[in-house]
């Protein structure tokens, strides 16, 4: 298991099969702190540096695409989607071209750069939008295969990453695929659905919990959409109770995808969320951040306890 | 003929088919009840030019690898566009009865989807098909190949900072086989182009910007067509301002805010295919 930021799984990932004539690169000024970089410098030919204007950036990236390119446009979370909204609804979600968006910096794990870097509306944005893939892998291992599951997927996808660094979950023995979540650990009373870092952060909730013999379930839910229905609604029943995890706003993201599954199929069991409480954040490290705004291990784990009185 | 006759019978023809391409225009908005005339009759001539004597392709296999791309960026000016593309092979012209129309087979939409054959991306939110044709244009480059991207932006248009970006980039890549073409009816939906916000001088900031500029009368077909077939600068991505004007061809609604998407009623319709004649 390799310890990384998924961005640099991303990276490293793109480096490695960039040889694929398919495959361009696109990036709007930030392609060291994305990553992209690697694969810019390794194949200069199919690397376009938009500079500083994303919306001119995911556009080009649509235009690529129609010639016959997997086009990954890359740029923070905060500027890519914000900034874009207009043209990933037309050239690439309603033109339904073969274009990745790939938001890096995601989340308050962003940290001391402020709310303006901090990302939290991004998977409700592109949740809502049509044809819109969305995805977010929890550790490096993942942001890797996922990102070699994109160039094999058609049509337009947002993949959500991270800055900081995150203990690896997997190794390569695990099978990432676009669509399915995955249980980490599989326990009872409680099942937490949990994605990108949150997915480490409840892993650490646990290991407490475990101590006092509480044994919750973790599913890494790096799919958002299309949604893993039938895990959810198998696990929230075998469970009996739900908590969702994410570092997103608590609306649009996670928490409502999991509860418009329970709801499309009558699963009505307690049910608690973990995630950014409508509110902007501000400056701070990740960790002081993940505590204030309630989305640390500690908070995981007295929800957890919560249920179960 | 010698070159400056076959060019002379080339234009002749043109400007034929062009008149067919404004009467088309005001007939599917007409009979849609809903449409954007004032736009359409203003790059009809532009229009017919590119694809009745400039553009590569082959409306029979409308997916050609090497064939030439058109982006209409003023996605509103479907009128126009879905007339020529009809008469360019596309589809029928009886498929153009499903202009506007729920279920329409072609996805005619009043702005354009790819669904539609003949059309490259879906537009309609201005400001992006530049950099969606530049995008195209950077793909020939990858693929070796030598065809030519055209983009047509209207003039309220260039209001959108989005294209000033695609302007620098197509200039910092050198994307030399990229073609804007501005359709400068100088009137948009609220006001003329120039109180709304004006975009001129507009020759300088294209040139500013690094590209090569060129501007013509965008009604004079000999000019038209000379601009649409100048060999590629060696580097400089092109762009073409076309002087036009709003409503071309139809007195009553020519330079008319009123006329940006608003169909004819009848009677107005009846008017205009008279003086189309």
């Amino acid at each position: 298991m390799k310890d990384g930021a998924t961005r640099d799984g991303y990276g490293a990932c793109l480096e490695e099969i960039g040889a694929d004539p398919r495959i361009v690169v696109l990036d709007a000024g930030v392609s060291d702190s994305t990553r992209s970089k690697k694969f810019g410098d390794k194949y200069p030919d199919r690397f376009f540096n938009m500079g500083i204007s994303e919306g001119d950036m995911v556009c080009t990236a649509a235009g690529l695409a129609t010639t016959g390119k997997v086009a990954f446009a890359t740029s923070f979370a905060c500027f890519l989607l914000g900034r874009t909204m207009d043209q990933t609804l037309v050239s690439v979600a309603y033109s339904n071209t073969n274009v990745k968006l790939v938001g890096t910096h995601s989340g308050l794990a962003v940290g001391e750069d402020g709310p303006t870097a901090q990302m939290i509306v991004d998977l409700a944005y592109t949740r809502a939008i049509p044809n819109m893939t969305v995805i977010q892998p929890a550790d490096y291992e993942e942001a890797v295969q996922a990102t070699q599951a994109l160039v094999d997927h058609v049509g337009p996808a947002y993949m959500r990453l991270g800055r900081p660094k995150v203990k690896g979950i997997y190794d390569s023995s695990y099978k990432f695929q676009i669509g399915k979540g995955n249980v980490v650990k599989q326990g009872q009373d409680v099942v937490i659905f949990a994605t990108g870092g949150m997915v480490q952060e409840s892993l650490e909730a646990m290991k407490v919990l475990e101590a006092d013999n509480i044994n919750p379930t973790l599913v890494n839910i790096s799919t958002l959409k299309p949604i893993d229905s039938q895990l959810i609604v198998e696990q929230a029943r075998r469970n009996g109770a739900v908590v969702t995890a994410e570092d997103h706003n608590i609306i649009g993201g996670l928490a409502d995808a999991v509860l418009e599954v329970m709801s499309d199929n009558d699963v009505s069991v307690p049910f608690r969320r973990i995630g950014v409480r409508d509110t902007f954040a501000e400056t701070g490290s990740l960790k002081e951040l993940y505590f204030k705004y309630g989305l640390s291990a500690q908070h995981i784990e007295n929800t957890v306890r919560s249920l179960l009185k | 003929m010698d070159t400056a006759q076959t060019v002379e019978t080339q234009v002749s023809e043109l400007r034929q088919i062009a008149k067919e391409i404004r009467r088309k225009s005001l007939e599917i908005i007409h009979r849609a009840g809903s449409g954007h005339p004032g736009g359409s009759l203003s790059a009809a001539d532009i229009m017919t030019a590119l694809y009745f004597g400039v553009m590569r392709y082959d409306s029979n296999n409308p997916k050609d690898p090497n064939r030439d791309r058109f982006v209409m960026s003023k996605g509103h000016a479907t009128g126009v566009f879905y007339s020529v593309l009809s008469r360019a092979g596309y589809f029928a012209d009886e498929d153009l009865v499903s202009y506007r129309r729920i279920d329409s087979k072609l996805n005619l939409s009043g702005h354009p989807h790819p669904k539609t054959p003949g059309v490259e991306i879906a537009t309609g939110s201005l400001g992006q098909g530049l950099s969606v044709a530049h995008g195209i244009a950077l793909g020939a480059r990858l693929e070796n190949s030598d065809y030519k991207v055209y983009a047509l932006m209207g003039d309220g248009e260039l209001q959108e900072g989005q294209v000033w970006e695609a302007a620098m980039s197509a200039a910092k890549f050198n994307t030399n086989n990229l073609i804007a073409i501005v359709d400068f009816n100088k009137v948009a939906q609220d006001n003329i182009t120039k109180d709304l916000k004006d975009i001129e001088p507009l020759e300088d900031k294209w040139r500013s910007f690094g590209w090569d500029v060129h501007r013509i009368d965008g009604h004079d077909m000999d000019q038209v067509y000379k601009a649409l077939t100048l060999p590629l600068d060696n580097k400089k991505p092109r762009v073409i301002i076309a002087d036009t004007i709003k409503g071309k061809g139809v007195s009553f609604m020519e330079g008319k805010t009123s006329w940006h998407g608003v169909a004819p009623s009848d009677e107005d319709y009846e008017k205009a295919l008279k003086e189309l004649a």
